[in-house]
């Protein structure tokens, strides 16, 4: 990028070249910018509105403070958060290391990292939970005399699902280890850990006190992208019947239609306000480097 | 020798992600191959011929015309859009777009169906404030989901495509004005030869986001839509005939070719638009 930024900035000096032709693009750019505009934000002002606007007293926020009260919120808030925070660190846990040894040690290892991370997107989420629920179905017949029968059933706790866990942490895994890898190529992590273990730091020791501390953002900016995949997954979650958050938003939406689309209007702002620090943490990290 | 050493012990910090994966992953893909191929019990076939008629056969085709309707549209507009934001002069335009599209691509799900229905469904803002009802509106068919699926469709095309048009060097335009080129003449022999991977590629990722969604779709329009997961979902909830269960594997396989060949379009065009994002 830096390369091409003296080369982009001539162009402005030779404009005088393109003669009296810039008035065109501007109207053009205008009706799109216009269209484009109204497009996006009739809808999030008219949910808005629709919020707000109460049958016979007009404006009143009696639906944001519904949603606090409604039977059900905190429950399944602080389940789909829980789901959350043990997907990230499940993830990071996994993912950190192979990213790690694909930079340091086993480069042919990476085209099966990258196959690895293409799967959960050809494998619509959909037809993962299609194959994950007849395991669940066919499991226990068959291992009915095994320990992994009590496994099967110890998955699908619905205090705590750890099977939607498992399940989360192979879709979070492409934005992940993207997101890890790009953070490991922003670092010299061989210099970094070559120089380590010169100094006779151990493996973990390199691993926890030279490479994390260095991965900060990288690391943050794979948490919350897997945060808001969590907070925002429904397929799964339904089919499976555990009621996160997503299921309670469309199971209140058939008796308190306001409520509902409440709750996704602040579920938007929370999602804008995940990625604004997820850009700024990014911005810091480059004008760190 | 050191380095094989280290290579053989790097190579044991990804078992554990591998094995994750062949588990979590492997085992349940493995399950629905099989169950697609069984049928009371022995080998057979009628799972699949059955996901490829009637109704099915509707759902799966409806889905796929959706996703190709919105990647095409998605592409073009969302390419309009990206060309104006690029092409202007104003620094903080174009950041706020970017960041809006990186929201924007990521509202998708049950709220993304419900902001629409608050605004364009029946007793929406806008469908009352305009008496659209009298004219006979509803959001609840195709090209009501296609308008909606647009929403973060069209913003996620923005995303991919920024940094082909940044790609797009002012020599190449100089060097062909300098030729005698008209401006038809640089996007047909060079602007839009130099897109094209980005363009196909941003396609396929729309096609993608648009056929695999579950959640939009079974919030909006319920069944009134014949989509190839709402009938997964329908027959996996149980509502299909005793014996007839396994038909919902084999509409998940019919999905996963279909989503694995537009996908194998994808994988070698990002590498070839790759060489023009340097």
């Amino acid at each position: 990028m830096a390369s091409l930024t003296p080369q982009v900035t001539t162009p402005a000096g030779s404009a005088p070249a393109r003669g009296g032709r810039p008035r065109r693009p501007r109207v053009w750019r205008g009706v799109v910018l216009v269209i484009a505009a109204v497009y996006f934000l009739v809808p999030l002002i008219a949910s808005f509105v629709f919020t707000v606007k109460a049958p016979n007293q007009g404006f009143s926020l009696d639906a944001y403070g519904k949603i606090f009260s409604a039977e059900g919120f905190g429950g399944s808030l602080l389940l789909s958060l829980g789901l959350g925070i043990a997907t990230i660190v499940l993830v990071l846990l996994l993912t950190l290391p192979a990213a790690v040894a694909v930079r340091l040690g086993a480069p042919r290892l990476r085209p099966v990292l990258e196959v690895v991370c293409t799967l959960p997107l050809v494998v619509p989420p959909i037809t993962f939970v299609a194959g994950i629920s007849t395991v669940l179905r066919w499991g226990p017949d068959y291992l009915a005399s095994t320990p992994f029968y009590q496994t099967i059933i110890a998955v699908q706790n619905p205090d705590f699902p750890v099977v939607l866990v498992l399940a989360y942490v192979v879709l979070a895994l492409p934005f992940a280890y993207r997101s890890l890898d790009a953070g490991l190529g922003a670092i010299d992590v061989r210099t970094l850990s070559e120089a380590a273990r010169n100094l006779g730091a151990s493996w973990p020791h390199v691993l926890l006190r030279v490479i994390i501390p260095n991965m900060r953002s990288a690391m943050a900016s794979a948490s919350f992208l897997t945060l808001a995949l969590v907070l925002g997954e429904f397929t799964i979650a339904r089919l499976l019947s555990f009621e996160t958050f997503p299921n309670w938003i469309y199971r209140i939406s058939g008796s308190q239609a306001q409520v509902s689309v409440a709750v996704s209007v602040f579920s938007l702002l929370i999602t804008w306000l995940l990625l604004l620090a997820l850009s700024s943490a990014g911005a810091r990290q480059r004008s760190g480097v | 020798m050191r380095d094989s050493r280290t290579g053989s012990k790097s190579r044991w910090a990804a078992a554990p992600l591998l094995a994750f994966v062949v588990i979590v992953f492997g085992v349940p893909m493995l399950v629905l191959l099989g169950g697609t191929f069984t049928k009371e019990g022995t080998f057979s076939t009628a799972n699949l011929t059955e996901s490829l008629q009637g109704a099915y056969l509707t759902a799966l085709l409806g889905s796929v015309k959706i996703s190709a309707l919105v990647a095409v549209l998605g592409a073009v507009l969302g390419t309009f859009l990206a060309q104006a934001v690029v092409t202007s002069r104003f620094r903080a335009l174009r950041e706020a777009v970017l960041t809006a599209s990186g929201v924007l691509a990521n509202f998708g799900g049950v709220p993304l169906a419900f902001a629409w229905i608050a605004t364009l469904g029946n007793s929406g803002v806008v469908t009352t404030t305009l008496g659209l009802g009298d004219y006979g509106w509803s959001l609840y068919n195709f090209w009501g989901l296609t308008l909606v699926y647009l929403y973060f469709s069209i913003p996620l095309q923005v995303l991919t495509v920024v940094p082909a048009l940044d790609g797009l060097r002012p020599q190449w335009r100089e060097a062909a004005q300098n030729n005698g080129a008209s401006t038809w003449q640089f996007w047909r022999y060079v602007g839009i030869p130099v897109l094209t991977p980005a363009l196909l590629g941003g396609a396929v990722l729309l096609f993608g986001g648009a056929f695999s969604a579950y959640a939009t779709a079974q919030a909006m329009v319920g069944s009134t839509v014949p989509l190839v997961t709402l009938k997964i979902a329908d027959a996996l909830t149980g509502n299909v005939l005793i014996g007839h269960e396994n038909v919902a594997l084999a509409l998940s396989l019919d999905m996963i070719v279909v989503a694995g060949l537009v996908m194998a379009v994808y994988l070698p065009l990002q590498r070839r638009s790759a060489r023009w994002l340097r």
